[in-house]
């Protein structure tokens, strides 16, 4: 009967050698593939002129990110309340923050 | 070869012992794993959108110009790009002319949009793939939209960009300038900003205050602005995912440290008769640091496999409905697999090294009580 230690050691060395392969092989083998589509991304991207990623599409504020100002997560009125769930996930602006 | 045949001992020995505890101690690694699978999926996701927002976003405009009236984006006219062209160093200005339009049969935002040239007649389209997916039937290939004046106008569609750009293009509508301006209403002379090419990256800063002092009704926002926003808003250190995540964590150690502070009687017991057999405190010591190895190690290789398999393999689903929201169009995309060493060693040294800790200290103090106390106890 083949003892515990040894079937938990081969245990830790199966999943070793599995985490290793996707951290270091898995990225080798995924990088045609992926190259091919960030350069469709890149130049999408230069032709429009596109400043965002198409992430949260609910609020005008989440869906172009950086374009936002100070007020649209609050609608047109001084009393509307932000209230998209994407709103919580995110961060203003970097040009908002700093001023 | 004897110390390693010893250390085997004991593993085969703490095995033994976790085996006979076998539904409390796989509760607690698929637990364990559970929150260490939560803790790097966040780290995996939010690295990779980060990288995956530098590599696109960088050959975004170098400039944008709004204008700004009562606090709020407000339309440009289109005058102020000769304003800005007569800036040194600007090497071209462009009107952007787009904005939003809701689709009340799908409930769905997209983002309309006009291109600098656009090939295709008045009356067709060009969508990103995520439109076709969401917008319902359509009429002969044909796209139902209302205009700013409530008429009905019905647009070709035809898919030019795959699901290889729906990062950046599942919501786009494509269309000419004509069609624009009668959907959306924007007057002619009018644009929603200005995009602005500059010769040397270098000068930004300095064009962006120049712009400022020749309109200064106007909002720039330079590039290394949108990218910054991007990677504060993925940086998983920064992120209110990973906050929320650490009020996880932390129950997670008060339960385990409650697990091992209070040992239960059966063990304290057995503790007591290994001290009674003649093994040492730094046997006993031992045993509870391979316990501890056992659980935290497995539930790390577990936990951070079925990480990299949620994001990588499988798009990170799970995050999918939090991303979401309330929207109805949500991108297909598949990330850049990568993993940064330095994160997966902290989070290594986050989670298995302080549930190491945690099994040990306690059976310190049981194990230098003398056995027979512990035993009658």
């Amino acid at each position: 009967m083949v003892r515990k230690s040894t079937a938990y050691l081969i245990f830790l060395l199966v999943a070793g050698l599995v985490m290793a392969g996707l951290i270091f092989m898995h990225p080798r083998l995924q990088m045609v593939d992926y190259e091919r589509g960030l350069v469709k991304r890149q130049h999408l991207v230069r032709e429009l002129g596109l400043t965002d990623l198409c992430l949260f599409t609910e609020a005008r504020y989440t869906r172009h990110l950086s374009q936002a100002d100070l007020h649209s997560p609050f609608q047109d009125y001084p009393m509307a309340l932000e209230h998209f769930p994407s709103g919580s996930l995110v961060l203003p602006p970097e040009h908002l923050l700093k001023r | 070869m004897i110390w390693i045949e010893r250390q085997r001992a004991f593993l085969d020995f703490t095995l033994s012992s976790l085996w006979r505890r076998k539904v409390r101690n796989l509760s607690l690694l698929m637990i364990y794993a559970l929150i260490i699978f939560l803790l790097s999926s966040v780290i995996f996701f939010t690295h990779a959108l980060r990288k995956e927002a530098e590599s696109v976003l960088k050959d975004s405009p170098e400039m944008i110009v709004q204008r700004v009236v009562g606090g709020r984006h407000s339309l440009i006219p289109i005058s102020y790009v000769e304003k800005i062209d007569q800036i040194r160093g600007t090497s071209s200005v462009r009107p952007r002319l787009w904005g939003y339009y809701f689709h009340p049969a799908s409930k769905t935002n997209y983002t309309i949009m006009v291109p600098e040239e656009f090939s295709q007649p008045d009356d067709t389209v060009e969508t990103g793939a995520g439109v076709l997916r969401t917008w319902g039937p359509l009429w002969k290939g044909k796209l139902y939209f209302k205009t700013h004046d409530g008429e009905a106008i019905l647009l070709k569609a035809i898919n030019t960009m795959g699901d290889e750009t729906d990062l950046v293009s599942a919501d786009l509508i494509l269309m000419s300038e004509s069609t624009f301006r009668k959907i959306s209403g924007i007057p002619e002379g009018y644009a929603n900003d200005l995009s602005v090419n500059i010769r040397n990256e270098r000068e930004s800063q300095t064009i962006m205050m120049k712009t400022v002092k020749a309109l200064p009704d106007t909002r720039p926002i330079l590039k290394k602005e949108i990218i910054r926003t991007y990677i504060s808003l993925f940086d998983w250190r920064g992120g209110y995912v990973i906050v929320l995540l650490w009020g996880a964590l932390l129950a997670f150690f008060i339960f385990a440290w409650d697990k091992a502070t209070g040992l239960s009687a059966e063990e304290k017991t057995e503790i007591g008769i290994l001290k009674g057999i003649g093994w040492d405190t730094s046997d006993v010591l031992m045993m509870k640091f391979w316990e501890g190895v056992v659980i935290s190690l497995s539930a790390f290789f577990l936990g951070v496999i079925a990480a990299y398999v949620h994001v990588y393999f499988a798009s990170a689903t799970f995050f999918e409905h939090a991303l979401k929201g309330w929207s109805i169009l949500y991108p297909k995309f598949s990330l850049r697999p990568s993993v940064n060493p330095y994160q997966l060693a902290i989070l290594f040294f986050l989670t298995v090294v302080p549930y190491t800790l945690l099994t040990i200290v306690p059976t310190w103090k049981v194990a230098i009580t003398e056995p027979d106390l512990v035993m009658r106890h």
